[in-house]
């Protein structure tokens, strides 16, 4: 399974914790498209730890992390 | 030493300390994360501060921009800045400059700095000053801030930490802060700031993020890899 974890405000109207089959999405980009949450939302996008890209590859036993755009000060 | 200083050491070196009081720090904006860097900074002694910010205090500043007052609205943040300084501790050499970051001013804020510090709220202004920062060979201590996320980083000239963190299609969302996050993400910058200064050890291009509403704290290696 991969797990996948919302921070901050992604969690909203979402779970904190989400574990999707292998075979149902191929990239981060999918799991974005099956949660609903768009590129321009995610600020750090993390595969085991390391900033990817949406289009980098996931397979069985990732932890995917995504933590919404942080900006203000 | 100066008594004001007294409660800086052990924590600090006499060392260390001195060596900080030789230093000078560009604060570019000195709003919410600005105000808590500035006092911050003028507070532990470091040598020379430059406050950069071409706006006013307006009423909806109030909730969390540690220099704004009911009286100041109207008043110039950088002016305020430098009067904040002055009053705290007049050893420090105070320099603001009444006017926002730009891209034909930006080396000039940088002349003769040791580091420089973010109070900006917006990604492109952050991608400017790093740029600029990266050519000048500067160290520069990002801070941003959400609603309840503080985050905070030293980026290091060459690693384009702002580009990777905020590709071009970056959206801002919440843009509701409350009062306790830039204190708490200034404490971070200035507390890596200082470390870097005196020459302990740090961790660039290292997100330190913090969502004060889940209390969950995460150390992210950032790289594009």
């Amino acid at each position: 399974m991969i797990e996948v974890r919302l921070f901050a405000g992604l969690r909203q109207g979402r779970q904190k914790i989400y574990h999707m089959e292998p075979d149902s999405v191929k990239n981060v980009q999918d799991i974005m498209d099956v949660l609903n949450i768009q590129r321009e939302e995610v600020n750090i996008l993390l595969i085991n730890g390391f900033h990817q890209k949406p289009e980098t590859a996931v397979k069985d036993e990732d932890i995917v992390s995504l933590f919404p755009a942080v900006g203000g000060g | 030493m100066d008594a004001r200083y007294a409660r800086n050491i052990p924590a600090l070196t006499e060392e260390e300390w001195g060596v900080l009081r030789q230093k000078r720090v560009l604060v570019v904006g000195c709003g919410g994360l600005g105000g808590h860097l500035i006092d911050q900074l003028t507070r532990i002694g470091i040598g020379a501060i430059r406050a950069v910010d071409g706006d006013v205090f307006e009423p909806s500043n109030l909730n969390r921009q540690l220099l704004s007052k009911v009286s100041l609205l109207g008043i110039s943040k950088a002016k305020t800045a430098a009067e904040h300084i002055h009053l705290v501790n007049p050893d420090i050499e105070a320099q603001c400059v009444e006017a926002f970051m730009t891209k034909d001013n930006v080396q000039a804020l940088l002349a003769d700095c040791d580091a420089v510090l973010d109070g900006l709220d917006n990604p492109e202004s952050r991608k400017l000053l790093a740029a600029a920062c990266a050519s000048s060979n500067i160290p520069y201590i990002y801070g941003a801030i959400s609603g309840w996320v503080a985050q905070a980083a030293i980026s290091m000239p060459g690693d384009h930490l702002m580009e990777l963190l905020y590709p071009e299609e970056t959206v801002l969302g919440d843009k509701s802060v409350l009062s306790f996050t830039p204190a708490l993400c200034a404490a971070l910058q200035t507390s890596l700031c200082v470390k870097l200064l005196v020459g302990r050890p740090v961790n660039t291009g290292t997100i330190y993020y913090f969502d004060l509403l889940n209390q969950e704290f995460e150390i992210i290696p950032f790289n594009n890899r």
